[in-house]
């Protein structure tokens, strides 16, 4: 997976005159809210990315040869598994994943 | 070049913008606000004044353009009005929060409903949470100094705010007055264009008007309102050095005028300083000791210097154009709360007037003083003066 990692060992030790930041840094993960969590089963995947394409928060990484969810953003909607024809991805329990 | 004209107040804070350079207008037209706009879209046409000058579509984008050109350094100006400046409330607080120095003038206008056109202070007034540095002037000439002040306090490396200049609507803005312009290149030297440090800048890309949850958002907000604190010494210092460069100075955050031994105090803001001033001057020539306190500052409120002007009066007063109903005056509210915390108790009484562009008279003035005078002064309930109590219905 090819994406950008949340820092969380960054700490501000001095905020800015209003609220401006310099960019290029994640200083926090954000998927705490999930219940469920996306789980793709790479034998039935096909790589056809319609995942990719519906995922409201760009949570899917495709830089590989198959689709990766980022579980550090992914907030659980659902919304890929109800998309894969192939049935490729099913909605696991937080606490059973 | 210095000259001497005979303008409105309108014309003169148009006058004072053009010498301003804003790189970037953005206004909607309102009345009595509209000459402003209407003048400065006139300089940037014959080529007088090279801006940016964008017709927007209401105040909300007004606001929303001054907002995106603050961020990238640009030097702003904007007017608005009563409604339109409850149009733009949402971005007036992403103005102060994200520490853009626009400058705006506000005609103050009464707010609807019911709908009036005319002068009281009931929009900037209910602008005060706004975190905006908000000045009032008194004729047109403080308007076009106070325009100029105005860039100097918000551009100020250590404030880094927005400032509202308020001028009461028609008797300001409409009224002609002789007015003394600066030179240009004093008008430089006095406001010099600089880079803001906040500004977005391609070579440091910035995010601005992040997120700020619970772990910033206090600290955010302490320092905006310590920051606002800060202005104080800014707006003092402006004025002085206003006064030493050009010879005109007004006090800095309040003028007390024939207060220093009154006994009886009347504390206003706006254009009816100038003719309590007369009041006080034919009252003291009769005798009596009176005086005037006259705001030029809301926020940040002046509350050590305020209190400092008043606590050796017998009796102290506030006119204000507004009221909080259900409560009182907010400018009454905020003095005395500023005498409270500083042990002084000297009786107060609040003055509504001048609502919906009502006159305020000498004689209503002088009635105010003479209450003040007597020592029966209601201090619960803000009396509404030249109430046409007739109208009101019995329970009134």
């Amino acid at each position: 997976m090819e994406r950008p990692k949340a820092d969380l060992a960054y700490v501000v030790k001095k905020i800015p005159q209003g609220p401006a930041f310099p960019t290029g840094q994640l200083h926090d993960i954000s998927s705490g809210m999930r219940t469920f969590r996306p789980v793709i089963d790479t034998e039935k995947c096909v790589d056809c990315l319609r995942c990719f394409l519906v995922c409201p928060d760009g949570a899917v990484d495709k830089s590989g040869e198959k689709p990766q969810v980022d579980y550090d953003y992914c907030k659980g909607c659902g919304i890929c598994a109800r998309e894969c024809k192939l049935k490729a991805i099913t909605m696991e329990k937080e606490a059973e994943a | 070049m210095s000259e001497k004209l005979f303008v409105s107040g309108d014309e003169a804070v148009a006058l004072a913008a053009r010498q301003a350079k804003p790189q970037v207008i953005a206004a909607y037209p309102i009345t009595p606000q509209t000459i402003v706009v209407e003048r400065l879209s006139d300089f940037v046409e014959d080529g007088s004044l090279k801006s940016e000058y964008l017709y927007v579509e209401s105040e909300h984008s007004a606001m929303a353009a001054c907002l995106g050109a603050s961020a990238i350094g640009a030097r702003t100006f904007t007017a608005t009005s009563s409604q339109g400046l409850l149009y733009m409330v949402e971005g007036l607080h992403y103005a102060s929060g994200s520490r853009f120095p626009i400058v705006m003038m506000n005609a103050n206008r009464s707010i609807a409903a019911p709908w009036s056109i005319y002068n009281d202070q009931r929009d900037s007034l209910s602008q005060l949470e706004s975190g905006w540095i908000q000045l009032y002037a008194e004729n047109a000439q403080e308007a076009y100094d106070m325009v100029l002040q105005a860039y100097r306090i918000g551009e100020d490396p250590a404030v880094m705010l927005p400032v509202m200049v308020n001028l009461d609507g028609f008797v300001l803005t409409h009224t002609y007055e002789l007015i003394h312009t600066l030179d240009q290149d004093k008008v430089d030297a006095f406001i010099p264009h600089k880079p803001f440090a906040n500004s977005l800048n391609l070579d440091k890309p910035m995010a601005t008007c992040i997120t700020a949850g619970p772990p910033y958002n206090t600290e955010f907000r302490y320092q905006q309102h310590v920051d606002t604190l800060k202005a104080e010494e800014k707006i003092e210092a402006a004025d002085a050095d206003f006064g030493k460069l050009f010879g005109r100075s007004y006090g800095g955050m309040l003028e007390s005028y024939r207060s220093e031994d009154a006994e009886a105090i009347l504390v206003t803001l706006g254009s009816v300083a100038g003719t309590a001033r007369c009041v006080v001057d034919a009252y003291r020539a009769a005798g009596k000791k009176v005086g005037l306190v006259k705001l030029r500052c809301m926020r940040p409120f002046p509350a050590e210097k305020l209190v400092a002007a008043v606590k050796g009066a017998k009796a102290v007063g506030v006119l204000e154009k507004d009221i909080s109903c259900g409560f009182e005056g907010v400018v009454y509210t905020d003095l005395n709360s500023a005498m409270k915390a500083r042990n002084v108790t000297v009786p107060t009484a609040n003055y509504v007037g001048g609502l919906g562009g009502r006159s305020i008279s000498k004689e209503d003035i002088g009635g105010i003083f003479d209450a003040l005078l007597s020592g029966k002064l209601d201090a619960k309930n803000a009396e509404f003066i030249n109430l046409r109590r007739d109208l009101c219905g019995a329970e009134c």
